[in-house]
Formats: C-alpha cells, sequence, structure tokens
C-alpha cells in the first residue's frame, strides 16, 4: 500500500491494533432519515466504540446493495438529500469526536461533481477517504490523482473471485486499508459469516495489505468475534441501517455498544 | 486521464476515418473516452471470463458455424430488405428500404444477440441465464435461447412493466422461464437491470447474465454489436443488390442502441453513407419527459459503462419517458457515445407523437405493424428523407435504408388506445372485445415468480418484506 501520506484510517485502526483488537468500522447512509440524525448517529457510533466510520451517499442504481439498505437510501433521495450534504455529515462527526470518517460512494455522483472538486471539499470536511464499491483501481486515475492531492485514503474491495494479479494490484492501488467483501453478494444481514472471508483476508495479507477489514453479511457480536479473530476490522452496514430504521439514535448506540463487545482478540 | 484519453481519442479515430481508416471493428473496453469497466471487483473474473469466451469464440470456425446455422435455421436469416414504395412518397420521394428484422424469429433483432451469449454461456459451462427486459421483448428472446440450448432462465422485470405486459410475462413463462417482479428503486428497466446485476454477483459460478443492449461494463458493448453485425452486412449487400449503389443514408431507433450499432456497423466505413440515430423524445425533449440521452445527457457511469446519461446535478439517475418501452432507459451504449462525438453519426430526438404517426402510415401503406421502437427510425427516416431529396430533380436517387427492428404485435394495445380505438373500458369501440387482460396472469405472475433458485427467492422475498 502507499503510505507517503498519513493516513487516517491506518491510523485509526493501528489504535485499535496497539490496544490488542480489530477495529470496528459502521456504516450509515447520509440522510437516513434526515442530515441531523445521522450526524447524531455517528456521533454516537463512536461513542460507544466504532473505530471508522463509513457515511454512505445515497445513489439511484446501488448495485452492491441489498434491500434494507435500497431501502433507506431510496428513502433518504425521497426525502430531498443532496449529495453535497455528505461534506456536513462529515464535518459534524469529525467535530465532535476523533474517529476516521471515510465516504462510502458509488462513482457517478463523484464524477457529476468533479474527482478533484469532491476530493477537496471531503478533505476540507475532515475525511480520511473514499471506499468506491463500483470504481476498480483499472478505472480510478483520476482518482489516484485527487487523492495523492488532498491526502484522502482510497479503499478499494477485493472478493473471493479476485485472482492473484488482481489482488496484487488492487493492495498497492489501496491506501488504509483494503476491504475485503465476505461473500459473492450484495449487502444485508446473514446468518453465518462465509469461510471464503478468512482465506481472502490470508491472501489479502499475502499480497502485501497491512490492513484489511471484512464487510458483508456482519449483524452481530457473534460475527464481529468470529472474523476478529483474523481480521484487521470489522464491517457493519445493513444492521446498524436496520437499527436506525427501527429505534432511532438510541438503538445505533446499543448495537454497536454490543457490536463492540466482539472486538477483543481472546488468543492476541 | 479519461478525458484526456477521449480527446485523444476522438481526434484520431477521426483523422483515421478521414484518411479512410477503420471504425467497424473497435474491440473495447474503450470508445474514445466512453465504455470501461465500472463495476464491482466481485463481477470483475466473471467479465475477464466472458472476455475471453467472447474472444476465442470469435476465432472458431466451429463456434461461427453453429451460430449462422441457428441464424439461418432458427432465427430465419437472412431477415429480408423491403422497398417500402407507398410510404417512400409521404419522405420527400426519396426511396425507403426496410430492413425486416421484425420478421425474425420471436419478432424482433434481439433474438440474434441471446443465441450468441446462450452459446457463449454453454461454452462457459454455465447453466443458468438471468437477463433484465423492459416490455418483456428480450425477456422472450432470453427464455426462447434458453429454452433451444437447455438453460435455466430468470427475467427481471419491472413489476408495473409485468402488469402492463401480462401477455409477454405468459410467453416467458410459457417458454419455461421465471419472471421475477422488480419492486424496488422506481421499479423499470434500469432497477431490472440492477437487480439482475445482484443476482448476478450472487451466482456468478453457474450464471451467465445475458444483457440485452449493447451497453453495459466490457465486453459486453462490443459483444453484442458483434452478434448483431449480422444486420448491418446482410443489408448493405442487399441494397447493393438492388440498387447497384450504396444507401444516402441509414436510419436507426436508439434506446441502448443494439440494432442501431448492428446495421450501423456495415456501413461506418462508407464516408458516403449518411447515418443517423433516433431516440426517443418522448413528450419532447423541452419537457423533462424523454429518453433522449445523447441529445440532453451528460457523460457519466452507469450499468458498467461511461457514457451520456441522463442524470441530475447530484449525478443520479433521471427516470426517462417514451411511449416505447423498449426505447425507455436513460442510458446508451458507450460507441453511439463515441460515434457522436467524433461526428460519424448524427443523434436526433423522435417525439411519441411522431413515432406515432410513422407507425399508423407504415400500417396504412405497406401493410407492415412496426414495433413502436422501430416507428422512430420510421419517423425520422421522413425527415431524413425530405432533407435529402429538398431541390432535388429527382428525389428517387435518394435511397435510405431503414432498420425495422420488430414487429408491432406487442404494441397493438399502446397504438388502440394512442388512436382513441378503446371505450373507456378498454374495449375495442363498436365491439365486445376487451384489450386489457383479466387480472389474473399479472397478479398470478408476481406470486408464481418466486423462483426455485436459492439467490433470486432471497432477493424476492426481501422484496416483498420491504413492500409490507
Amino acid at each position: 500500500m502507499t503510505e507517503q501520506t498519513a493516513s487516517k484510517s491506518a491510523a485509526a485502526i493501528d489504535r485499535a491494533r496497539d490496544a490488542g483488537r480489530s477495529a470496528l468500522v459502521c456504516y450509515l447512509p447520509a440522510g437516513y432519515p434526515d442530515v441531523q440524525a445521522t450526524i447524531d448517529a455517528g456521533i454516537a457510533m463512536a461513542k460507544n466504540g466504532a473505530d471508522l466510520i463509513e457515511i454512505g451517499i445515497p445513489y439511484s442504481d446501488p448495485v452492491m446493495d441489498g434491500p434494507v439498505i435500497q431501502a433507506a437510501t431510496t428513502e433518504a433521495i425521497a426525502n430531498g438529500f443532496r449529495v453535497e450534504s455528505v461534506f456536513d455529515v462529515v464535518a459534524g462527526i469529525t467535530a465532535a469526536t476523533d474517529v476516521a470518517v471515510l465516504v462510502m460512494t458509488y462513482w457517478n455522483p463523484v464524477v457529476r461533481m468533479g474527482v478533484d472538486e469532491f476530493s477537496r471539499r471531503l478533505a476540507e470536511a475532515g475525511g480520511a477517504g473514499l471506499i468506491t464499491p463500483d470504481l476498480i483501481p483499472d478505472e480510478a486515475s483520476e482518482w489516484f490523482a485527487a487523492s495523492d492531492k488532498y491526502g484522502l485514503d482510497r479503499v478499494f474491495l477485493v472478493a473471493p473471485s479476485s485472482t492473484p494479479e488482481r489482488l496484487a494490484m488492487t493492495v498497492k492501488a489501496s491506501r488504509g486499508f483494503v476491504y475485503a467483501v465476505s461473500i459473492m453478494g450484495v449487502t444485508g444481514t446473514r446468518q453465518a459469516v462465509s469461510s471464503s472471508a478468512e482465506k481472502l483476508v490470508a491472501d489479502t495479507h499475502a499480497a502485501g495489505a497491512e490492513r484489511v477489514c471484512v464487510g458483508l453479511g456482519v449483524s452481530n457480536a457473534s460475527h464481529v468475534r468470529e472474523i476478529a479473530a483474523y481480521a484487521d476490522g470489522v464491517i457493519v452496514g445493513t444492521a446498524l441501517v436496520a437499527a436506525i430504521r427501527d429505534g432511532g439514535v438510541p438503538a445505533v448506540a446499543d448495537l454497536t455498544r454490543d457490536l463492540s463487545a466482539g472486538l477483543v482478540r481472546e488468543e492476541a | 486521464m479519461v478525458d484526456a484519453l477521449s480527446e485523444n481519442a476522438d481526434n484520431n479515430a477521426a483523422d483515421a476515418f478521414l484518411q479512410g481508416g477503420s471504425l467497424k471493428h473497435a474491440p473495447g473496453p474503450y470508445f474514445g473516452g466512453y465504455g470501461g469497466r465500472w463495476m464491482p471487483e466481485s463481477l470483475i473474473a466473471a467479465l475477464d471470463e466472458l472476455e475471453d469466451t467472447f474472444e476465442k469464440a470469435k476465432a472458431d470456425p466451429e463456434f461461427l458455424a453453429q451460430l449462422s446455422d441457428l441464424n439461418k435455421n432458427y432465427s430465419g436469416r437472412p431477415s429480408l430488405l423491403t422497398e417500402a414504395k407507398r410510404f417512400s412518397e409521404h419522405a420527400g420521394g426519396a426511396r425507403i428500404f426496410l430492413k425486416r428484422e421484425d420478421l425474425n424469429h420471436t419478432g424482433s433483432h434481439k433474438i440474434n444477440n441471446v443465441l450468441g451469449q446462450a452459446l457463449l454461456a454453454k461454452r462457459m459451462g454455465k447453466t443458468r441465464v438471468i437477463a433484465e427486459t423492459g416490455a418483456g421483448q428480450h425477456g422472450v428472446a432470453s427464455a426462447t435461447a434458453a429454452a433451444l440450448l437447455g438453460l435455466e432462465c430468470v427475467v427481471y422485470m419491472g413489476a408495473e412493466d409485468c402488469r402492463r405486459q401480462a401477455l409477454n410475462v405468459a410467453r416467458m413463462q410459457l417458454l419455461g422461464a421465471t419472471v421475477v417482479p422488480v419492486v424496488n428503486g422506481s421499479q423499470t428497466l434500469k432497477d431490472a437491470i440492477n437487480d439482475a446485476l445482484r443476482d448476478w454477483v450472487s451466482n456468478v459460478d453457474n450464471t451467465h447474465y445475458l444483457l440485452g443492449t449493447a451497453a453495459g461494463a466490457h465486453p459486453f458493448p462490443a459483444m453484442v454489436r458483434f452478434f448483431h453485425e449480422v444486420i448491418g452486412e446482410e443489408a448493405r449487400a442487399q441494397i447493393l443488390e438492388q440498387t447497384g449503389k450504396l444507401p444516402d443514408a441509414v436510419c436507426a431507433c436508439i434506446g441502448g442502441g443494439s440494432n442501431a450499432i448492428g446495421i450501423f456497423h456495415g456501413f461506418l466505413d462508407d464516408p458516403s453513407v449518411k447515418i443517423y440515430g433516433f431516440e426517443a423524445g418522448g413528450d419532447g425533449v423541452d419537457t423533462g419527459r424523454h429518453a433522449a440521452t445523447i441529445t440532453l445527457g451528460k457523460p457519466g457511469v452507469l450499468h458498467g459503462a461511461r457514457s451520456y446519461l441522463m442524470q441530475d446535478d447530484d449525478g443520479q439517475t433521471i427516470e426517462s419517458h417514451s411511449i416505447s418501452a423498449g426505447l425507455d432507459y436513460p442510458g446508451v451504449g458507450p460507441e453511439h457515445a463515441y460515434l457522436a462525438d467524433i461526428g460519424r453519426v448524427t443523434y436526433e430526438p423522435i417525439t411519441d407523437s411522431e413515432a406515432m404517426d410513422a407507425f399508423k402510415l407504415l400500417c396504412r401503406t405497406e401493410g407492415i405493424i412496426p414495433a413502436i421502437e422501430s416507428s422512430h427510425a420510421l419517423a425520422g427516416a421522413i425527415k431524413v428523407g425530405k432533407r435529402l431529396t429538398e431541390g432535388s430533380a429527382d428525389p428517387s436517387e435518394t435511397v435510405i435504408v431503414v432498420n425495422l427492428s420488430g414487429r408491432g404485435d406487442k404494441d397493438v394495445e399502446t397504438a388502440a388506445e394512442w388512436f382513441d380505438m378503446l371505450d373507456e373500458e378498454g374495449k375495442v369501440k363498436g365491439t365486445n372485445l376487451s384489450t386489457r387482460k383479466p387480472k389474473g396472469p399479472a397478479d398470478r405472475a408476481e406470486t408464481e415468480a418466486v423462483p426455485a433458485t436459492a439467490a433470486p427467492a432471497a432477493s424476492a422475498a426481501d422484496n416483498n418484506e420491504d413492500q409490507n
């Protein structure tokens, strides 16, 4: 991984590592149910054990998301969410906490604003970088330039289907951490964590990644405990979206606290 | 880099074309600055496998013989080139020839692509194909190819479209396919593509995504074009045989752009031939209710490719509108975006009203009921014919080839409504015949559509949960 710029995400993961545990990465979409609620929920997640926070940009065509996140982001857009509000969310959370805040976004909203302009505003808001579910390094030359210019993390995804060549290329292109999708599928809660995740993390480490976080289908403390045994970070999304949908900010705080209980590496 | 690449490539391509170079066989992944693979990493291995299989198949005489045999003995190719003499009188007297893709098995050009891709699916050892469909034409074609080749077939279709096109839902089911109504997002074609992609990422081991148009991530645009190139190759030979010369213009309708790129292919390297693509202008391009993607869209990325896109200031996809479900898509194939930028092809909008006038005119003058999609090309040909013959001493010297991409049987209800042939209950005036299907089939489609396979079943179940 390229590390010439100080990475906020890497620092957050390393702080957790120094404390003998994996990092907890918590996702919520911006503007669901409204922008202030996302800020409040982000702060609540930070205070209850989240080391990194991912703020999603609601998008009209979220092909990597399952029904729960789709429903939330569709509602956010229907409620009038505008892309530039994501910078208010990031600024609101970073002003009140010291977590690393990343933005997760499908690529077209960034293209529309302009990759440089988007990056500049994200950095100004105190953001750590971007997670890009439909942007592969092969197509990311503009994003390489902008992320270097503004010191932002580039979190690309690897999948169980990634070839060794693509793993190596993606690891090299990433900064902060590499996002390992645990299974072939879309976001959503699942009964069990796929066994393919552990192998993928090992392969990604072997390809040179210092930090690998696992996402997709992680929804409870038991899943977190299982993944924390081998990954540098654990990413939870859909379960938190369901929590804010059903119980608002207090439910998000409670779930984050539960999830963080699974982080400590018993064998470490 | 993309923009720089685009600019350089555009200049190079335009220069190359002017110097007698070729535009016909653009291999992808990039067409100028368009195309590419804006896709989740999870699907990249499948795209690589598909590209590899396609490249090998293209060079394999056995594959080409198999495809050509199916085209001839199953689809009924070559399709005819019919001179539309009475219709031509309304186009300034230019001679108009129709490339009769409506006469293919299943009634449109769609069969060319599905047979090719289904053969590739077999070559990759996949046992299941999935497809998206708007009005149902590509879904029916996919179900047809799957039945022919013994593949399982699941078709994603917007729930609203399922209700409107109950007959096509039934056709797909008769052919053994499972139809999954898509109830999330805007419940239209683009959401059907989203759900098909979600299925693909979950089942990629045994599943091929049989995309229906020349859009999407590489290798789809170049591959879908390849399977439709036969349209242009036949049309070029036929027009030379019938008129002894190349046409002055070639016209096609554009949604995603597969029938168009197929016929354009035959003429792209003939500089004397003007090429026109007609987009769906809906209620009019100044109303906001249209699908004129190249005319009014801006470059962006959707469904795997960089191309023109109907989007708002935030990059959110805008819903398109057209009387023709087959053109009702807010994106367009990347090769068309490129051909527009370098000026080789002229893209213009045709309104619903202009298309329906041409629809009626072809019915009355030639005894052919065209698809409403193809009617956009017919309306465009009338305009082009008048333009090219203006001030001409002998307008019949002007020759225009129109791709009649499909037949209009599926559009009878829409046309009857448009031309005020129905009473308030949906019955054909003066008869007791209802054009509206009983509620049963559509509703049954929704409940019976829950397929046997695991992932789509989960998806459909989840969707239902969300709806409740």
